[in-house]
């Protein structure tokens, strides 16, 4: 392979070549749009959130307590069972600082990314959401969370009624 | 829980969204070969694999049957015989024309391949399948490189 | 287990790589497939069945791109299959090949992944925003380096590995790509560029990422019987394996990924490797992120829990250490087509153990592992080579 691969196929296009009319190009926006239905967990989930409340499912195989919640246990592949109550306070189990947006433009102020594990669900189960309030190099794995909710009028039943949780007081 | 009765999905606890990308695609290496030619010098271009005794329309960089690069362009007449065609009377959002637009599948003369087009200066009723028809090109300062830089096919 | 055939790999094509190529996605499969099959000294109807694998459609932007590519993968009036598994498709899609052969379906069957990223704007990444659970993550605006970030701080913590250590994957794959000819970032660096380069989602910095690319690889599978009349140094794909886990990846600890050592042990038992890090000479995982690929040796049971950043730092992975990794220099160094940078790994273990690798050989290749990683930290893929004795 090694004598026979000085020459590859391929040509490269710098992006300005491309912007050029030496390349043809062809462009495309799809514009689709979607409404994506919460199903039945999930929805439960939303409500709950809209009035200020964090909702898991308990499956009574494993005894699991977990959120984000489903109608399903994925490990037993039973039904889960039952609704539980969490808390709105959790651990960071893990966490970045983000300095790009979605889109992967560079952004000044880093957005402060966790995984929370949920007090009240069992150990290990976590949501992904956002960290405030905070000095970025303060935070750590381990440190006790709490949320801070959107007012409640503000709220509209989506996971981002939970603007972001800041660090617990001692 | 049955919801069969709601068609719109936002009378349900739902999540807009969108798919938020652009694209700009290259034509590739024998695509561009062929736009080029089109834009330029109002030609068609096609590969041919003389192997296989296959004159590719729209030209292919290789023979998908024997599987051989295909490096010589050669051209085509800008002309050749309506296949099959249909008319439309709706876009592709499902609202009426204002005119019905003929789009035929056009097999080019001397090859073994042809284009998706337009057909123009032609009433609906007088189309027949196996009608010679040429390639109408746009004026050369408003070609892109495009397949629309052929603004349709008009009865020879 | 009834496997009625043994697998070989009889040939390997691949095109260059880089961030944007001119040629469309189906004359990229058609360089990287032809090439193939003139390294095994075949042609297209020599070919019973042909096997896609391409990452997201999103990234062409064609909609349905395997049936788009079909005639430039040389599959025109084929049975032909297109197998996905997010990242781990490069890995999946020879496993689908051998599927075919060791079935006793076909006898041979043509491999190819190919990738175009360049036509997604602004970015590939916005590609991604859509592969997030549009209920409970999408609002959030996430970016995908945000898991590979919350991985990457979990497996650093758990063990306490500094980053210094992390970002020797980056000097030791960008080096190794110096000698790749397809190689799309090869670069002599230090481990000081890699810290001080810029922060993109701490504790990610650029130069822990590999690119997004543009290319196309093939591989040639063949039954035994097949193999015989093309080569006398057929590769065997003796071991198989693939493992997926659920989407919740928010309950579950990512300091391990328990889907890979499934897979891995799958594909080991197959081959009938029982000590994996005395037994295999050399391995490619999969590395979009520097820390991916030591969170992958271990995985890939290479190295004990929170002990290959260790191996990384005395030369025990480089080209001449005692266990190779990613002698091909990765996607770190060669570049991220993503399922033709996994497909581009099994390439390598071919050429490595014809002793064709060139500048990149190994020395004692005997066994070769191949693994892919994708989807929401959810797939492991693996494929096991081996010389012919
Ligand atoms: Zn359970
Ligand atoms: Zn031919």
């Amino acid at each position: 392979m090694s004598k026979d691969m000085k020459e590859l196929p391929g040509t490269p296009v710098s992006g300005k070549e491309l912007k050029s009319d030496k390349i043809i190009t062809f462009e495309w926006r799809p514009n689709a749009k979607y409404a994506w239905s919460a199903g039945i967990a999930y929805g439960r989930y939303l409500d709950e959130l809209k009035e200020g409340r964090i909702i898991g499912r308990r499956c009574s195989r494993c005894k699991r307590i977990i959120v984000p919640p489903r109608m399903f246990c994925e490990q037993c592949f039973v039904a889960t069972d039952e609704w539980v109550y969490c808390k709105d306070t959790g651990t960071v189990n893990t966490f970045s600082l983000s300095y790009l947006d979605a889109d992967a433009n560079r952004i000044k102020e880093p957005i402060l990314v966790a995984v929370i594990d949920i007090d009240g669900a069992s150990p290990g189960v976590g949501i992904l959401h956002l960290l405030g309030n905070v000095d970025p190099k303060k935070i750590d794995v381990g440190m006790k969370v709490k949320a801070v909710w959107k007012p409640p009028e503000e709220r509209e039943g989506a996971v981002t009624d939970i603007l972001y949780w800041e660090p617990m007081e001692d | 829980m049955s919801f069969d009765k709601i068609r719109d999905p936002r009378k349900i606890r739902h999540q807009i969204g969108d798919m938020e990308c652009d694209y700009i695609y290259t034509a590739g290496v024998a695509g561009e070969r062929f736009y080029i030619a089109l834009r330029d010098e109002e030609k068609l271009l096609a590969t041919r694999c003389e192997k296989c005794n296959i004159t590719f329309m729209p030209p292919r960089l290789y023979c998908d049957n024997c599987f051989t690069e295909l490096a010589s362009f050669m051209e085509v007449p800008s002309k050749g015989v309506i296949e099959s065609y249909t008319i439309t009377y709706f876009d592709r959002d499902g609202q009426a024309l204002p005119e019905p637009e003929i789009l035929a599948f056009v097999k080019i003369d001397k090859t073994d391949g042809g284009l998706i087009h337009r057909i123009g200066e032609i009433k609906p009723e007088s189309l027949k399948i196996g009608s010679k028809v040429t390639a109408v090109f746009e004026a050369k300062k408003e070609r892109k490189g495009a397949l629309t830089d052929i603004k349709y096919f008009k009865p020879a | 287990m009834n496997i009625r055939k043994r697998v070989a790999v009889i040939g390997a094509g691949i095109t260059l790589y880089r961030r944007r190529l001119k040629e469309s996605g189906k004359e990229l499969s058609f360089y990287a497939a032809n090439m193939a099959l003139e390294s095994a000294g075949m042609s297209r109807n020599e070919i019973d069945s042909v096997v896609m694998g391409t990452a997201p459609d999103a990234f062409d932007g064609i909609h349905m791109k395997s049936e788009n590519l079909l005639d430039g993968a040389g599959a025109t009036q084929k049975p032909y299959t297109h197998v996905y598994v997010g990242g781990g498709t490069g890995v999946f899609a020879p496993i689908g090949g051998w599927w075919h052969i060791a079935s006793g379906m076909h006898d041979t069957c043509l491999v190819v992944c190919e990738e175009k990223m360049s036509p997604c704007f602004p970015h590939p990444q916005t590609a991604f925003r859509s592969i997030w659970d549009p209920i409970i993550s999408r609002p959030l605006n996430p970016n995908l380096v945000w898991i590979f970030a919350l991985e990457m701080h979990r497996y650093m913590k758990v063990h306490g590995i500094p980053k210094e250590h992390i970002a020797q994957v980056a000097v030791k794959n960008k080096g190794n790509a110096l000698d790749h000819p397809s190689a799309q970032l090869a670069a002599k660096i230090t481990v000081d560029d890699v810290l001080n380069s810029e922060i993109m989602v701490y504790p990610v910095n650029r130069l822990d990422i590999s690119p997004p690319s543009d290319g196309a690889a093939a591989l040639i599978l063949a039954s035994e019987d097949v193999a015989r009349k093309y080569t006398d140094a057929p590769v065997w794909l003796d071991g198989v394996g693939w493992s997926l886990d659920s989407a919740y990846w928010t309950n579950r600890d990512l300091y391990f990924p328990q889907y890979v050592a499934k897979a891995a042990k799958m594909a080991y038992k197959m081959a009938k490797i029982n000590d994996p890090p005395q037994e295999v000479s050399f391995a490619e995982p999969y590395d979009p992120f520097t820390y991916k690929e030591l969170h992958h040796m271990e995985g890939l049971l290479l190295a004990e829990k929170g002990q290959a950043p260790k191996l990384t730092v005395e030369g025990v992975t480089a080209r001449d250490g005692d266990l190779p990794i990613c002698p091909s220099g990765g996607l770190l160094g060669v570049g991220n087509p993503i399922a033709a940078a996994g497909l581009m790994k099994c390439c390598e273990a071919f050429w490595q153990l014809r002793d064709e690798a060139g500048k990149r050989q190994v020395p004692k290749a005997e066994t070769g592992v191949c693994q892919a990683w994708g989807d929401l930290m959810q797939v492991g893929t693996v494929c096991v080579f081996k010389r012919d004795s």
